[in-house]
């Protein structure tokens, strides 16, 4: 376990701890958006910063990534943090004006767009966070989708705006994408996403269409179960 | 052989010098670029198959360097250097003096397949600035006249012949 | 070269090959850097060599490294008497064989001349550029042969190596260097004897060691002089520092841009494994060590150690965060040492003349010497070394040779894209790591870029917030954002389109920018924006709230008109406009439409009588 001072306020955790956990585990809320529970971290989006003091000098790292010591120092209220927050939120706004999502992190945090941004329009809502292409290669395993080109022409998507012969339609970029940007749809017994077109497997039970046969084939090769048994929805199992 | 197997197998001999190293990718990429002038898809599509690299990985790779191109380049390649030093000599009027004469912007080829437009930072000849680099020559002390001459030169060279 | 097996040997082989090297033997030496091959020198180098063949005398014409004075390339010196010609064409080559080389006589024509005096200058030592420097990393360049490393051998290279793996141990060594504060050359000055105990402590294996030979920073090229006119110095470098750490594999990582040198790099590492000082049991030791070359793909971003790593690793350049330092996790998540080529080149010469000489030379927080890259406005273009410590203005005016044309210094702007620009009240500052940072800039790599009256110090903001951006890797949003909506305010106010509250708006950002960014590229991009409105707001005044560029760069804010008093009317710029704007009848005073100018500057080029003015 190690000791530090958040806020004024001691806390104890065990060491090795990113500071994020440990500063919400003494109940103090930090935003986050490019941090997601099922994949690894990046420190991409900048929400998260606090300002440290490590002897004598004072550094602002992501507390998503910056591992807890002893005897630390954390401000996560700081003027110098919350000009960071303020930054990326109006530099957000500017860039997803579309975004309810970005819309309400900026009114709780307090944050106005700023009328000097010219407002993007073609970028949909894409913040560049990541974790869809962190999903799909982590824990999917596919690497389906990537981000290309660099700066400020960076794009999440699939490589030469083409149907990936990869991806599986299971649909977990979509469920971890912070701003509901990527686009999936499903009428009848078909799900679009990425341009691609699956059909959809229905339910033995049930008969209620439940996932993309790619998908129950994907996971019938990789664990060797057979499709006949995959091939019941999660509820009626 | 088709073309696409032939990218292929030209791409598979290409690894194999590198030892089919993932961490090779780069120098992977920079040995199909010296053989087919540009990336080709199916080369792309080759390497990460015999790499081991999800097709994704690789083009991510190939989009982020700006070495690399993706489109077919051109017979002759022309460099403009955006260095500070050849900037605070005048390089912005040397590029607007050859996109006027090329008819093209950097990133650009033109539609005779002659000459291919790109702008890099900084070769390191500071002293002969503006430089523009063409294929492996370098031209010292641009100036709008020599750009008529140098272009005009190469495209003479291509009507002869 | 034969395999080389001990210390001893070593020693005789320099020996031996130092009998050949006799100083007082006739040889031409020719300047066959990047930028003089520019210049057709490998021309005049072939017809030197054919001249000599013609003539039948036995001269070796060697083709050496860059040696710095790149203004007046091509550049031939006459050994022994270090006669020094410059701007040397093939036309003069008869000239310097047969009266120069066969009798001894000067072709005074060729001599290097003071622009205000008028003064010729025989020696290379003499001539004003060279005198003042101090070319210890940098000196061999004018005579060595970077092709062979027989040429190397011969003035004494790897000694250093020979005495560090017989006579010292690896504390000892980083004792050395810790003694001697060397401190990197790339930009970071961090102490390299501390990076290199760090990593020899940490835990894991195998370690690394690389040599950062991306140089981004534009506008500074001795990293590529040296990769190409010294490559031995570096090898060397890394082999006593990998002994030192305990590292078995080495990196030399080089920019996609700089081919030559890959070239020469290869060549070296080629000869030097066959002579038996790198591979397996170095000079009899049971040291092991071997060095592989890796191209840049062309990101800037890839000079930054963890984007770097991830290059070598054959990843997309990202950064990532460096809450663990690279010497306990580096390339590969192993203990890495990562330091500038310059750096690693400086290392033979703390070993072989000790620790104490090198701290002799420099100031106090910043020992031995740095290379810079003086370009720009400025006479005498070229690479110049210098001891830490002297002041700016003396590297501007006496090395330099001030600026051309009659033009008036403005600023000198160092440091790259993470540096600043500083005006002409500061020029007495010494050139050190510390007092650069004070001002408000820093060293950085070494680029020296000086502008005249005739820069626009918004334009040039603008034009390092354009390269940043263009560079930025997109990972984080201060940087991959922040940067770009700082260059779309700056677009506007060089636009005429600045409005009241954008400077306090640009350096509110700044702070945003600067401690938000994930790297360095994005952390100091506010740097050279933050140092030109501390310095020039009477610019950045002008061009927001009068809409008019002082310095008539910025092309929507200037108007082009001929002045009828110098105008021949000889139709030269109607012949190169390419809107038509320009009009008038022969030898009657011209006229240009502003309506149609689009401000391309090619009548500017083409007027020879100096009659078009930009206001």
């Amino acid at each position: 376990m190690v000791n530090l001072t958040v806020d004024g306020k001691n806390i104890s955790t065990p060491e090795g701890t990113a500071l994020l956990e440990a500063i919400r585990n003494a109940g103090i809320s930090i935003p986050t958006l490019c941090a997601h529970e099922a994949v690894s971290r990046s420190g991409a989006c900048r929400l998260c910063v606090v300002e440290i003091k490590k002897g004598n000098r004072t550094r602002i790292v992501t507390s998503c990534l910056y591992a807890a010591e002893e005897g630390l120092i954390v401000d996560t209220k700081s003027e110098r943090v919350l000009n960071v927050r303020r930054l990326v939120m109006e530099l957000l706004l500017a860039r997803c004006p579309q975004s309810d999502v970005l819309k309400k992190l900026a009114k709780e945090i307090g944050v106005e767009p700023q009328p000097r941004f010219v407002a993007d329009s073609d970028k949909g809502k894409c913040i560049l966070c990541r974790s869809c292409v962190r999903v799909c290669e982590e824990v999917v395993g596919v690497s389906a989708i990537g981000l290309f080109a660099r700066g400020s022409q960076k794009i999440v998507g699939t490589p030469y705006k083409e149907k990936s012969d990869v991806c599986i339609g299971c649909g977990a970029c979509v469920y971890v994408c912070p701003t509901g940007h990527i686009e999936m749809t499903s009428t009848g017994d078909k799900r679009k996403i990425w341009g691609r077109t699956f059909k959809m497997q229905t339910c033995d039970k049930c008969g209620k269409f439940f996932a993309p046969v790619d998908q129950l084939k994907f996971i019938s090769k990789k664990t060797g179960v057979p499709m006949s048994e995959l091939t019941v929805c999660t509820e009626c199992r | 052989m088709t073309k696409a197997s032939n990218i292929a197998s030209t791409t598979k001999n290409i690894v194999k010098k590198h030892g089919g190293d993932k961490s090779a990718l780069i120098a992977v990429l920079q040995d199909i670029q010296e053989t087919f002038n540009y990336l080709p898809k199916d080369a792309l599509k080759a390497a990460g198959k015999y790499m081991g690299i999800p097709f994704s990985r690789v083009y991510e790779v190939a989009t982020f360097y700006n070495a690399f191109s993706l489109k077919p380049r051109g017979e002759h390649i022309v460099k403009i250097c955006m260095g500070t030093a050849c900037h605070v000599r005048g390089a912005a009027s040397i590029q607007d003096k050859m996109e006027r004469t090329l008819c093209i912007k950097p990133g650009e080829t033109t539609s005779d397949n002659k000459f291919s437009l790109e702008t890099v930072n900084c070769v390191g000849a500071c002293a002969l600035g503006p430089v523009v680099v063409i294929d492996t020559e370098y031209h010292g002390q641009m100036t709008m006249n020599k750009v008529d001459k140098v272009i005009g030169k190469l495209k003479a060279e291509g009507a002869q012949s | 070269m034969k395999k080389i097996t001990n210390a001893l040997e070593l020693r005789q082989v320099q020996d031996d090959l130092q009998k050949t090297y006799d100083p007082n033997k006739q040889m031409v030496t020719i300047c066959a850097g990047t930028g003089c091959r520019g210049y057709g020198c490998i021309k005049v180098k072939d017809a030197l060599e054919a001249e000599i063949s013609r003539q039948n005398i036995n001269v070796e014409v060697r083709a050496t490294g860059c040696f710095g004075f790149c203004e007046k390339g091509p550049l031939v010196v006459v050994h022994p008497q270090k006669i020094f010609y410059q701007r040397v064409g093939e036309k003069d080559v008869a000239d310097i064989v047969t009266r120069t080389v066969m009798q001894g006589e000067v072709v005074e024509k060729l001599f290097y001349r003071d622009p205000a005096t008028s003064e010729t200058v025989m020696k290379e030592e003499d001539v004003p550029f060279y005198k003042k420097q101090q070319r210890l990393v940098f000196g061999s360049n004018g005579i060595i042969d970077p092709t062979r490393i027989e040429s190397y051998i011969a003035i004494g290279g790897y000694s250093a190596l020979a005495k560090a793996l017989s006579e010292m141990s690896p504390e000892g060594i980083i004792n050395e260097v810790k003694k001697a504060s060397l401190r990197g050359r790339g930009g970071g000055g961090f102490m390299a004897g501390t990076k290199w105990e760090g990593c020899r402590k940490a835990h894991g294996s195998p370690k690394y060691i690389i040599a950062n030979g991306d140089e981004g920073d534009p506008g500074a090229y001795m990293d590529r002089s040296l990769m190409e006119g010294n490559p031995h110095s570096i090898v060397e470098g890394m082999i006593i520092g990998a002994y030192a750490i305990g590292a078995s594999q080495g990196y030399i990582y080089v920019r996609n841009e700089y081919p030559l040198a890959v070239v020469h790099l290869s060549m070296a590492i080629e000869s030097a494994r066959e002579a038996g000082l790198l591979g397996k049991n170095i000079l009899g030791s049971d040291f092991s060590f071997d060095i592989a070359i890796n191209k840049g793909g062309g990101a800037f971003v890839c000079g930054e150690s963890s984007a770097l790593f991830a290059s070598i690793e054959g990843r997309a350049g990202e950064p990532r965060a460096k809450y663990v330092h690279a010497v306990e996790k580096g390339l590969w998540d192993k203990p890495t040492v990562l330091n500038n080529v310059e750096t690693w080149a400086n290392v033979p010469l703390i070993i072989n003349k000790g620790a104490d000489w090198y701290a002799s030379i420099g100031t106090e927080k910043s020992k031995g010497t740095k290379i810079f890259s003086l370009v720009g406005k400025i006479n005498n273009t070229g690479l110049v070394e210098v001891p830490m410590g002297m002041k700016l203005r003396e590297i501007i005016y006496d090395i330099g040779g001030g600026i051309p044309n009659g033009r008036k210094f403005k600023a000198v702007q160092t440091g790259g894209p993470s540096g600043g620009c500083i005006p002409e009240s500061l020029l007495d500052l010494p050139v050190d790591f510390d007092k650069l940072y004070e001002v408000g800039s820093m060293m950085g790599s070494g680029g020296m870029i000086v502008m005249d009256d005739r820069s626009c110090m918004v334009d040039v903001a603008k034009y390092f917030l354009a390269f940043l951006q263009e560079e930025s890797c997109g990972k984080c949003v201060p940087c991959r954002e922040g940067v770009r909506r700082m260059r779309e305010i700056l677009e506007d106010i060089c636009a005429g389109k600045g409005t009241e509250g954008d400077i306090e708006l640009l350096e509110k950002i700044s702070q945003g920018i600067a401690d938000g960014s994930l790297c360095a590229l994005g952390g100091s991009a506010p740097n050279p924006v933050l140092s030109t409105i501390k310095y020039f707001r009477d610019e950045y005044d002008a061009h927001i709230k009068d809409h008019r560029c002082p310095a008539g760069v910025c092309k929507a804010l200037i108007t082009y008109s001929i002045d009828p008093e110098k105008c021949t009317g000889c139709g030269m710029c109607i012949k190169v406009c390419p809107t038509q704007a320009t009009s008038g009848e022969k030898k009657k005073a011209h006229t240009i439409d502003d309506k149609k100018c689009t401000r391309c500057g090619a009548c500017i080029e083409s007027c020879k009588f100096d009659a078009i003015n930009v206001k």
